[in-house]
């Protein structure tokens, strides 16, 4: 199979595997690490944590600096395929 | 071959959509240890294994940029991967979410060794900057995702390539096992600090890891794909890069 085809292929996979359960799945998808806690609390009861967060940042600012968290990955992988581009096309002219 | 392929997909598919009806919603929680979450003795006992291992990253890191300074951008492109796909919290078929770690791609580029270091710097960021893992249990979650996934990500490349010589496919395997594995890697943290009054670790580790064995699946699926389109792009350019890369890949 072409490389194009199999990318278009598996970009649908990520996809499904990701919406199906939001459609499918009867739940809130939480951010899970709170379930965590109700795990150790419920394992031992006793347990207190010793140390928090130094910086909690709210809901909304979480939520950008994960867009930015993304944001700075893809940035940098589009600049890395830009110069492979580049670099190609131009071996190719020559 | 087109259309048995497509077939094969679309049962997959399939199988996928009766495994998220038939399963039962229940929480299960993200991978990082939340912070203050690990009696002290024991963040400090991940904290000692983990700085061997990113001290031996470090020097790998130097190593590979004075011999091969061509490769830095393919540094960087594993770093900026991990990057990326730990920001991604997807939705999985527990009715929770979770990430995935992206330190299968570096960790088969360059061996395990430097993963150490990229995957840290995520974790720091998240930690400080998100509230999203902790400090205190920083090496912890360093060790599970930085220095455990990458090792077995590693392991199984290698030795996929040689029963198998499928490159793509060994790539593929790598990747989501070492997703795969680092869930493991924090069950099993956690059921050493915390067993339960009856059955102990055991009965703990089937707790922790029962839950996340079954939210991860699907996430690890995605993370190997994912892995493996970066890889098609990489190859799609055949740069010089890339056949000094598989050179060093092949050697080692």
């Amino acid at each position: 199979m072409k490389n194009r085809t199999t990318n278009v292929f598996i970009l649908i996979a990520v996809v499904l595997l990701a919406v199906l359960p939001l459609l499918l799945v009867n739940g809130d998808f939480g951010g899970a690490d709170g379930a965590a806690e109700e795990m150790i609390t419920e394992i031992q009861p006793s347990y207190e944590p010793w140390f928090s967060p130094l910086v909690e940042p709210p809901a909304e600012t979480e939520s950008m600096l994960f867009a930015l968290q993304a944001a700075i990955g893809a940035g940098f992988i589009g600049f890395a395929f830009g110069w492979f581009k580049g670099k190609a096309s131009k071996s190719k002219s020559q | 071959m087109f259309a048995a392929k497509s077939t094969r997909f679309l049962l997959l598919v399939l199988g996928f959509a009766i495994y998220f009806t038939v399963n039962e919603p229940q929480t299960a929680y993200a991978m990082h240890i939340m912070e203050g979450f690990l009696p002290l003795g024991w963040a400090i006992f991940w904290w000692a294994m983990f700085i061997p291992f990113f001290i031996l990253g470090l020097r790998a890191l130097i190593k590979i940029t004075k011999e091969t300074p061509e490769l830095k951008i393919m540094l960087g492109l594993a770093g900026a991967f991990t990057f990326v796909l730990s920001a991604l919290k997807i939705p999985s078929v527990t009715g929770s979410s979770s990430h995935p770690t992206g330190t299968g791609l570096g960790a088969v580029m360059f061996g395990p060794l430097p993963m150490s270091v990229l995957g840290s710097i995520v974790l720091l960021f998240q930690a400080l900057l998100l509230a999203h893992g902790g400090l205190t249990t920083l090496g912890a979650n360093a060790f599970s995702m930085a220095v455990a996934g990458p090792i077995i990500g590693y392991t199984v490349y290698k030795w996929m390539m040689r029963a198998s010589g499928r490159q793509k496919l060994s790539i593929f395997a790598a990747a989501a096992l070492a997703n795969l594995s680092t869930y493991v890697v924090t069950s099993v943290q956690l059921s050493l600090a915390f067993p339960a009054e009856s059955g102990g670790f055991l009965a703990s580790l089937a707790k922790f890891g029962g839950i996340f064995a079954v939210t991860q699946v699907p996430l690890a699926i995605s993370e190997g794909l994912l892995t493996i389109l970066i890889w098609n792009w990489l190859q799609s350019y055949n740069s010089d890069e890339l056949s000094i890369l598989q050179r060093k890949m092949k050697g080692a």
